[in-house]
């Protein structure tokens, strides 16, 4: 096909140039070119402080050399830029914060931003980069389970640290990783009690294709099984995907009568999902949504209008009333504009930054063992109420229900009356049932029978 | 039953291929007319939904029920925006890469990365940097022509202007950039909220049978859109030159058709129905920078399948995948199996159509049937016949 196109063009080309000398063609060559470059310079200078240089964050206070270099390895383009960039900014003003206080022993904190571009593999380079190359003494970073995957091999065979802030599926306790988001049994698995409590007994499950959504809905279709619950389908949509009339077709077919939707969709899809969910007049009276992937940002971004009445399931809400949350969502609020709003990735991305901090200071150095060794017990008064930092990397943390309500944000619904130990080592899941994993004592380590 | 379940997957095969067709429709003008394999499609796209998106705002404060009406709006701006930009590429890039294909590809690549990354940062001072630099550089050379001793000149002058006026522009934008107000990028890297008007957010039902309004809404478009393309084909004077020179350029341009501005003109109408069709999908799913990228493989996919060069093509392969992937995608074959009570006598057949009824193993299954289609008939579905394709 091509070489017949060549060819047919091929006329078209020496016709329309006949008449023109080539130096002619030369410089309309060199004016192409130019303009392109001059274009490329413009876009540089002008782009407006964004968060992805180093220089956008690092105190200046510092100066000299004298830092602690931290690495921020999150999505800042791609599917998944609309959450992570939340949480970049949530690290940066923890870092903020921390340096207008005096710093980390002594010293001011540096951060170096990398961008993993929403792929996987990206992902990996950036980390090997920053470990190596920008010699950071950890890193903060990672959104999607399969991009914490792809690095988790890197940092524990360099035996260096990540810190992760999302709500994952659990199955997981690497020493080189502190997970700050919940596992799924202080998200998933009281949202599903929550549900088979309140609003009935037959689930559909919605998820992105990749490994959170089909963990937990293995974790959730095997508490269903142990509760009484019945898991009528499930489908998976590629990840960014926006076609879903074959999903929603289905769940209407399975549930003609109403029932519940578990939704792990992640990213752009949520928003073709609701609105075409809307569109087939499926609401939440009928069919409620209870998301794992949806707070704040994302009813900001989807439009509230398809979300109202809905359900999601976090640690943290902006609306939880407490001291701590006032302050912190007044402190994002005036660094980063009175129209935004918290949410649960972003404080736990603001405690980990804390933990990591108070774990340093406990340890006196930023030598990872000790600063590991260190870290575990460290309380922190959160926005969410206080955490803890478990033996098992994992964090003690206060479980909620919200209802999404007409301003975007939402109603606490359900709430623990304190925090929730995590367990990483899921107990509905035969292979994993009767498992802990405790990296203080090293002869139980990642994976051992209680 | 079973004639409901078909009746459901005409109109749910019919409303996914409406998407794929609007999206593909200005890809099979000018991939298919003119052979240009234009990888800033989807950023076309991308524009018009972010025209809409704009429309949207300036008419909020016209109120309900004159703000329902939006939608039009957005529709004729997303069109111009697109075709506007479509020009100008075709002007300033397509043309000196015709009948080179591997560079167009490039060239189209690097301009649908320039167009998304463009959005993510523009901003009143980067804007006025570059209004600022088209002003000295284009503005320094067309004063410039006026002296007669213009074409000895030229160089130095470039050499010249082109630095200068890149200097004062990027030393007005960093300037400008100290003002927090003017430095704020007007859409960010984070997607956007098109919301559609109170209208097409509902559905209409036919007895037992629920038609979501927008996706009623696309498939008229669609077919508006194709019956206008068909119109101004076939029975407009440009469409008649158009047609004949994608079919013999050479003897089109010796019967005095001017084929510059006939390229220029279907290039302008074929980024334009992107804008369309960008507009349209705010109406399902998220507006950001990358919105096109999910879109351009279908495209493509549609017109390869359909046949280069030929509407009709596009039309029937839109339909068919739409259809193909919703049969699959929503388990209606082992229902049908199990109503018509097959899925015992024919297990295997069954556990295959469940195994691929989730939509992503939908789109799997899709792709191969595409591949193994086009093994059959490289050239799609209806190969263009005559003399361009022995040449």
């Amino acid at each position: 096909m091509f070489t017949q196109r060549n060819q047919e063009h091929h006329h078209l080309f020496m016709e329309s140039q006949i008449n023109r000398m080539s130096m002619q063609l030369n410089r309309r060559k060199f004016l192409v070119l130019g303009s392109a470059t001059a274009g490329s310079i413009l876009l540089k200078s002008c782009a407006s402080p964004t968060p992805t240089g180093g220089e956008a964050s690092g105190g200046a206070a510092g100066g000299g050399g004298d830092t602690i270099k931290v690495g921020i390895l999150h999505s800042l383009s791609g599917t998944m830029a609309i959450s992570e960039t939340t949480v970049v900014e949530a690290e940066q003003l923890a870092i903020k914060e921390i340096n207008a206080a005096g710093g980390v022993l002594g010293k001011q904190i540096e951060a170096i931003v990398e961008d993993g571009a929403s792929d996987w593999p990206t992902f990996n380079e950036k980390a090997i980069k920053l470990i190596d190359q920008d010699k950071v003494v950890t890193v903060f970073g990672c959104w999607t389970s399969a991009s914490r995957k792809a690095v988790k091999d890197t940092f524990e065979t360099k035996d260096h640290q990540l810190w992760y802030p999302v709500q994952y599926e659990g199955q997981e306790c690497s020493k080189n990783i502190f997970y700050t988001g919940a596992a799924p049994n202080q998200q998933i698995e009281p949202a599903v009690d929550w549900l088979l409590e309140n609003k009935g007994k037959e689930f559909f499950l919605v998820g992105s294709d990749y490994v959170f959504p089909r963990t937990a809905n293995t974790i959730i279709k095997a508490q269903l099984e142990a509760k009484g619950g019945a898991t009528k389908g499930e489908d998976y949509l590629p990840l960014g995907g926006t076609e879903v009339t074959p999903i929603i077709n289905k769940i209407k077919t399975e549930m003609p009568d109403g029932g519940v939707i578990f939704n792990s969709l992640n990213g752009d899809s949520n928003v073709a999902f609701f609105k075409q969910l809307q569109a087939a007049e499926m609401g939440p009276d009928k069919y409620p949504v209870m998301s794992v992937s949806i707070a704040e940002e994302e009813v900001r971004q989807i439009g509230k209008e398809f979300l109202v009445g809905h359900y999601a399931s976090w640690n943290y809400f902006q609306t939880v009333e407490s001291p701590e949350n006032a302050k912190w969502v007044a402190d994002f609020k005036k660094e980063y504009g009175d129209d935004r709003v918290t949410n649960d990735p972003m404080e736990a991305a603001y405690i980990l930054v804390y933990l990591w901090k108070q774990a340093v200071e406990k340890a006196g150095t930023t030598d990872i063992p000790a600063v590991r060794a260190a870290a575990y017990g460290q309380t922190f008064a959160a926005p969410e109420g206080k955490v803890t930092m478990q033996p098992n990397h994992h964090i003690s943390k206060t479980v909620r229900i919200g209802q999404i309500r007409d301003d975007g944000l939402f109603d606490i619904v359900f709430s623990t009356p304190g925090p929730v130990d995590p367990l990483p080592w899921n107990q509905y899941v035969a292979d994993t049932k009767g498992f802990a994993c405790d990296w203080s004592d090293p002869a139980k380590g990642e994976k051992f029978k209680a | 039953m079973i004639l409901q379940g078909i009746f459901d997957v005409l109109f749910n095969g019919l409303s996914i291929g409406s998407v794929l067709l609007i999206a593909a429709l200005g890809l099979a003008i000018v991939f298919g007319l003119m052979g240009v394999i234009n990888l800033a499609h989807g950023e076309l796209m991308m524009l018009g939904a972010y025209t809409t998106f704009v429309v949207q705002n300036a008419l909020k404060s016209l109120g309900e029920p004159l703000f329902g009406a939006y939608i039009f709006v957005a529709l004729i701006a997303a069109f111009g925006v697109a075709a506007a930009v479509g020009l100008l590429l075709e002007r300033q890039v397509i043309r000196y890469l015709y009948g080179r294909p591997l560079e167009t590809l490039l060239a189209t690549w690097g301009v649908s990365l320039i167009l998304r990354q463009f959005v993510r940062s523009v901003s009143g001072s980067m804007a006025l940097s570059i209004a600022l630099f088209s002003l000295l550089f284009w503005g320094g050379q067309w004063l410039l022509q006026r002296r007669p001793d213009w074409e000895q000149l030229r160089g130095r002058a470039l050499a010249i202007l082109l630095p200068l006026s890149g200097a004062i522009a990027t030393l007005t934008g960093v300037v400008l950039n100290s003002n927090k107000a003017i430095a704020k990028p007007w859409f960010s890297a984070r997607n956007i909220d098109v919301t559609a008007p109170a209208w097409l957010r509902g559905g209409v039902s036919f007895g037992s049978f629920q038609f979501p309004t927008a996706r009623l809404f696309i498939i008229v478009l669609t077919a508006l859109c194709l019956l206008g393309t068909y119109w101004f084909l076939q029975k407009s004077a440009w469409g008649l030159r158009i047609r004949a020179v994608t079919q013999n350029r050479d003897m089109s341009a010796c019967l005095g058709i001017p084929t510059d501005r006939v390229d220029a003109l279907t290039f302008a109408i074929g980024s334009g129905l992107a804008g369309v069709a960008g507009c349209a999908v705010t109406l399902l799913g998220s507006v950001g920078p990358n919105l096109g990228t999910g879109y351009i493989v279908d495209a493509f996919m549609v017109v390869v399948v359909g046949g280069v060069g030929k509407l009709v093509g596009s039309v029937v392969a839109a339909i068919a995948i739409g259809t193909l992937t919703y049969l699959l995608g929503s388990g209606s074959v082992p229902l049908w199996m199990t109503q018509l009570q097959l899925s015992e006598a024919l297990k295997p057949l069954f556990d295959f159509f469940t195994f691929f009824s989730t939509t992503s193993m939908a789109k799997v299954m899709v792709f191969v049937v595409i591949i193994t289609f086009l093994q059959i008939k490289p050239a799609g579905l209806f190969p263009q016949k005559g003399r361009t394709v022995e040449t």
